[in-house]
């Protein structure tokens, strides 16, 4: 516990340099962070390795009640993938950051933020929860307002997060109390001491305000309105962290409260978990293949990769309550790699996404094209932990989906119904968010990195500074070790997935480099596949070489008969999705215009013509618009009483005061 | 009886160089299926495997734009589907790493292909490489589903996704072939192949008319030996997935213990099934047109409820 104090320090350290001199602030700021997540790190691993429960209280920082701190295996792996992140993120600021991110607010706020992300999953008392998880809403929604005043949208987004954080935090807040209403005790201990005592209809209740808080958190739909407006508008570092450590912290209160602190509940619970996921993958993924703007897509296909650990919890949480918790161990661990690989993945593809905006100015992929001949290291990156998120074998997002389908074929031995139908729900998430997401992802990168550039920004690029590429190239690691020696990792996830159960089963998997489970045939080894692969890669390779006596001619591309091939006349990320956009017409209700300018002289020639596509959020559209629409009605009518007039609020004071006598007496 | 390692390895070798020979082989005894249906003569059987020869010894050609996409991703196509061979059952139930062939792996490996592929068609900035790229990805992604739900329904009767296991456990209940949940996955199968092949009516692997073409279009910048490798990688994807679902719905053949004859036995009978199974498709291919790209959802649509009915029923059978 004290290594990790320390490293909280650090960042409180780090948070207080940002007073510095404008010329030092970022790099001895983002220095101290760094430090600080390393330190964090070790720790949390030690308590992963070891497998103890550290704890600490002090009543300095919170008058009265204080702040309770608690490490145990669960809590310390959130804390592992986000120190890693949080690492990289501040060895990206170094180069990074610029005039808006330079102020002293921004990073001081954004190592205050960190220093939350970190707190959170230690939190072991309600107080102590509320207090780190509302700091870490306010220091990311200010950070998301850095560049308020070149960015419409960033205050809009701002606006939307702000809501929906505070609506989901008071959920929590509520359903946490309602646990104390009968324990006693604020303290995570004294709850999970007398959860069990509490009828079920009260811990039903307070999981689920519980739950639409945190899935709220984690982007599941239809709470993700937020996600993809917030994301894409934060500077780059803190987009990373968002997208990989602050909705992963949804997650983490969902297994807390549903399975550390309540011990599993009724199957239905689950159900709705399991739901929620699945929704999200899907609608996650549709939206990632047709969005434009390279942040709101990796926004999107966070939504995506967060719904399928959903569904992971869900089916873990199901099979668990049904009498089955050697399969619920496994999809729970699942669940938990699947959150420590996206952390890699998608903190890399975010801080690519950073250098992209940096070197072009833009993150419209209409506007990009040929960046791989610009800045060739980070498109190798981005090209990694895109195979890594489209679970190309041997990277890390092929090992926990496929643990992730093991967990959900084998829970089909259970004969509830109940159970049944989230097992088949998850595997059609599944299989359909899978092609999607490639599509997503070779959109991604081919357009934006292959091809011509299609603007001057992207013909022009400057390569990054390398303290960008290094925290890249730290955030790829993850993607190859749990891809390659996913064994390595599993005794420690599987020690979190036990607390989490709150079980004692012996681990599904064997210990080793590879996969192996343990009660099933089901096994994959993907550093011989690796191997195999890199085998027959260098023999291709050679016999191609030999075959080639000289190196390739350049031509021109073929033109079908055309001279000239201009850059317009490739295919940009939006033809790229129309096919599907198309077949997806009823989900996804994208609005096109085609607007015709016909010569004056006569109508049969056409002077311009202007197509446009936008394709908006349906659910916001449909479902949030009404009812925002409906409380400024209520607002404006209100208003009508509140004409600033001094006597007629003293009327009404006076009318108010007549009719409580009156119904009093 | 577990066979020996050497044994394996060399089943493996074997297998690899089958498919090598037999893929192309396949695609030509389509074509003169398909000649022959249609009342002409057609190409010899071994033309692809000539066209093929022709090819390696071809100048190399690279687009002006193009970056080390569009020479890597050949490979990348070439050794993804050689890794998927190598570890599947296809002359033999013991092949070497066939503990590490699970089905997901085989379906990511040849993912991976259609990724490098679609990437190398974007690669050079054309709007063909462009449209043949997004159609494929299309198509690809409204397969996946349907292939990979399918997978699952024959898991969960096998109780694993081990590929060898799967089909020993099959031939050990030779009554699971004929079953509805297998007839339902046999269909959803087929789809989602021909699909993934680009055969009709899906694709068609013989036109060459701008807008009608997918695969095609997508490696159009393709010349020389480095076309021969895309095609051979195309072609082998083909005799693979012809080969895994004969075994699948059919093992009777398959090595399964460690004797020579054995092998000799699971070649030969793995040659007929998969030709039977190129006969079946070409006849289909004769008697249809290519459907519309927007009128495909539909027909792939219908094999994933197929393949998830395939999940269904197996669960209300077991």
């Amino acid at each position: 516990m004290a290594l990790l104090l320390l490293g909280l320090g650090c960042c409180v350290l780090a948070a207080a340099a940002s007073a510095l001199p404008r010329s030092r602030r970022v790099p001895v700021s983002a220095g101290l962070g760094a430090i600080g997540c390393a330190i964090a790190f070790a720790a949390a691993m030690r308590v992963l390795v070891t497998g103890g429960v550290e704890s600490f209280h002090t009543t300095r920082l919170l008058p009265m009640i204080g702040l309770s701190l608690s490490i145990d295996p669960l809590g310390a792996l959130f804390i592992v993938a986000t120190s890693f992140v949080g690492f990289a993120a501040c060895i990206y600021c170094i180069g990074y950051a610029r005039g808006e991110l330079q102020s002293r607010t921004a990073m001081a706020l954004l190592m205050v933020f960190i220093l939350t992300l970190l707190a959170v999953p230690v939190a072991s008392s309600i107080v102590s929860l509320m207090f780190c998880w509302e700091l870490m809403a306010l220091s990311s929604m200010l950070l998301i307002l850095t560049d308020q005043r070149h960015s419409r949208e960033a205050r809009s987004a701002a606006l939307w997060y702000g809501v929906m954080t505070q609506l989901g935090a008071a959920s929590i807040l509520f359903g946490l109390l309602l646990l104390t209403v009968h324990g006693g005790g604020q303290t995570f201990a004294d709850i999970r001491l007398h959860s069990t005592a509490l009828s079920s209809t009260v811990r039903s209740f307070a999981f689920f305000l519980a739950l639409l808080g945190f899935a709220s958190k984690a982007g599941a739909v239809p709470l993700h309105v937020w996600l993809p407006k917030a994301h894409p508008e934060a500077p780059s570092p803190v987009s990373a962290l968002m997208s990989s450590s602050m909705v992963a912290m949804g997650v983490y209160g969902i297994i807390r409260v549903g399975g550390d602190l309540l011990h599993g509940g009724t199957v239905w619970w689950w159900v709705t978990v399991a739901a929620f996921g699945a929704v999200s993958a899907l609608y996650g993924a549709l939206h990632a293949t047709t969005s434009t703007d390279i942040k709101r897509l990796l926004a999107y296909s966070t939504i995506d990769i967060l719904g399928l650990v959903l569904v992971g919890v869900g089916a873990a949480g199901a099979l668990y309550d049904t009498g089955h918790p050697g399969v619920a161990q496994l999809a729970m661990m699942a669940a938990l790699l699947l959150v420590v690989a996206h952390a890699g993945f998608k903190g890399a593809l975010f801080l690519g996404a950073g250098s992209i905006e940096r070197s072009t100015g833009t993150r419209d992929l209409d506007q990009l094209g040929g960046l791989i001949h610009r800045m060739p290291f980070t498109a190798a990156l981005f090209a990694l932990s895109a195979c890594s998120i489209m679970a190309v074998p041997t990277l890390s997002g092929f090992s926990s989906e496929w643990l992730l389908l093991q967990g959900l074929l084998h829970g089909f031995t259970d004969r509830s119904t109940p159970t049944l139908i989230i097992m088949l729900v998850g595997v059609v998430a599944l299989a359909l968010t899978g092609g999607l997401t490639a599509v997503a992802f070779v959109k991604a990168f081919g357009i934006g990195f292959l091809g011509q550039a299609r603007s001057p920004g992207a013909a022009n690029a400057v390569d990054v500074a390398p303290s960008m590429k290094i925290a890249m190239a730290l955030l790829v690691i993850p993607s190859i070790v749990i891809g390659v020696v996913p064994g390595l990792l599993l005794p420690l996830i599987n020690r979190a997935a036990t607390t989490g159960l709150a079980t004692a089963t012996p681990s599904p998997v064997e210990r080793g480099t590879s996969l192996v489970l343990t009660q099933f045939r089901g096994t994959i080894e993907p550093a011989v596949l690796l191997a195999g692969l890199v085998l027959v890669l260098l023999i291709v390779w050679a016999v191609n070489r030999r075959l080639a006596q000289r190196s390739a001619r350049r031509v021109d591309a073929w033109g079908c008969g055309r001279d000239v091939q201009t850059p317009r006349m490739q295919y940009t990320a939006t033809s790229f999705a129309e096919p599907l956009q198309r077949v997806f017409a009823d989900v996804l209700r994208p609005q096109s215009d085609v607007e015709v300018t016909h010569v004056a002289e006569s109508q049969y020639y056409e002077q311009s013509l202007v197509y446009q596509n936008r394709v908006s959020d349906a659910l916001e559209q449909h479902g949030y618009r009404p009812v925002i629409d409906a409380a400024l009605r209520v607002g404006k009518s209100a208003r009508r009483i509140q004409n600033g007039s001094i006597h007629r609020y003293l009327a009404f004071g006076f009318v108010a005061l007549l009719l409580i006598l009156v119904v009093l007496a | 009886m577990v066979p020996s390692v050497a044994y394996s390895t060399v089943a493996t070798l074997v297998q690899i160089v089958l498919v090598v020979l037999l893929g192309p082989m396949l695609i030509g005894f389509m074509a003169k299926v398909k000649a022959r249906a249609e009342g002409r003569v057609g190409a010899p059987i071994n033309q692809p495997l000539r066209d093929l020869r022709k090819l390696l010894s071809k100048e190399r050609l690279h687009a002006r734009h193009a970056s080390v996409v569009l020479p890597f991703a050949p490979m990348v196509i070439l050794a993804a589907t050689s890794v998927a061979v190598a570890i599947s059952p296809l002359v033999t139930t013991h092949p070497l790493l066939g503990s590490s062939a699970d089905i997901l792996v085989i379906v990511y490996l040849l993912l991976t292909g259609s990724v490098a592929a679609a990437l190398a068609g974007l690669d050079a900035g054309t709007a063909f490489g462009g449209m043949g790229a997004s159609r494929a990805m299309t198509i690809g992604a409204l397969a996946e589903p349907a292939l990979l739900v399918a997978v699952v329904a024959l898991s969960i009767q096998s109780g694993t996704s081990n590929l060898p296991s799967m089909i020993s456990t099959t031939l050990t209940h030779p009554n699971w072939v004929s079953g509805p949940s297998r007839l339902l996955a046999l269909v959803a199968l087929v789809i989602v192949v021909i699909a993934e092949t680009g055969r009709l009516p899906v694709d068609n692997p013989s036109t060459h008319l701008e807008l009608t073409m997918i695969h095609e279009a997508m490696i159009l910048e393709y010349a020389g030996p480095e076309l021969a490798l895309v095609t051979l990688g195309a072609s082998m994807r083909l005799g693979l997935l012809f080969s895994l679902i004969a075994n699948l719905f059919f093992p009777w053949g398959i090595a399964t213990s460690g004797s020579i004859l054995g092998l000799l036995l699971g070649i030969t009978v793995l040659v007929a099934k998969t030709a039977l199974v190129a006969f079946g498709v070409s006849l289909i291919e004769v008697r249809s047109a290519k459907l519309r790209l927007f009128r495909l959802p539909e027909l792939l649509a219908g094999g994933f409820v197929l393949s998830v009915l395939a999940v269904i029923t197996g669960l209300v059978t077991r």
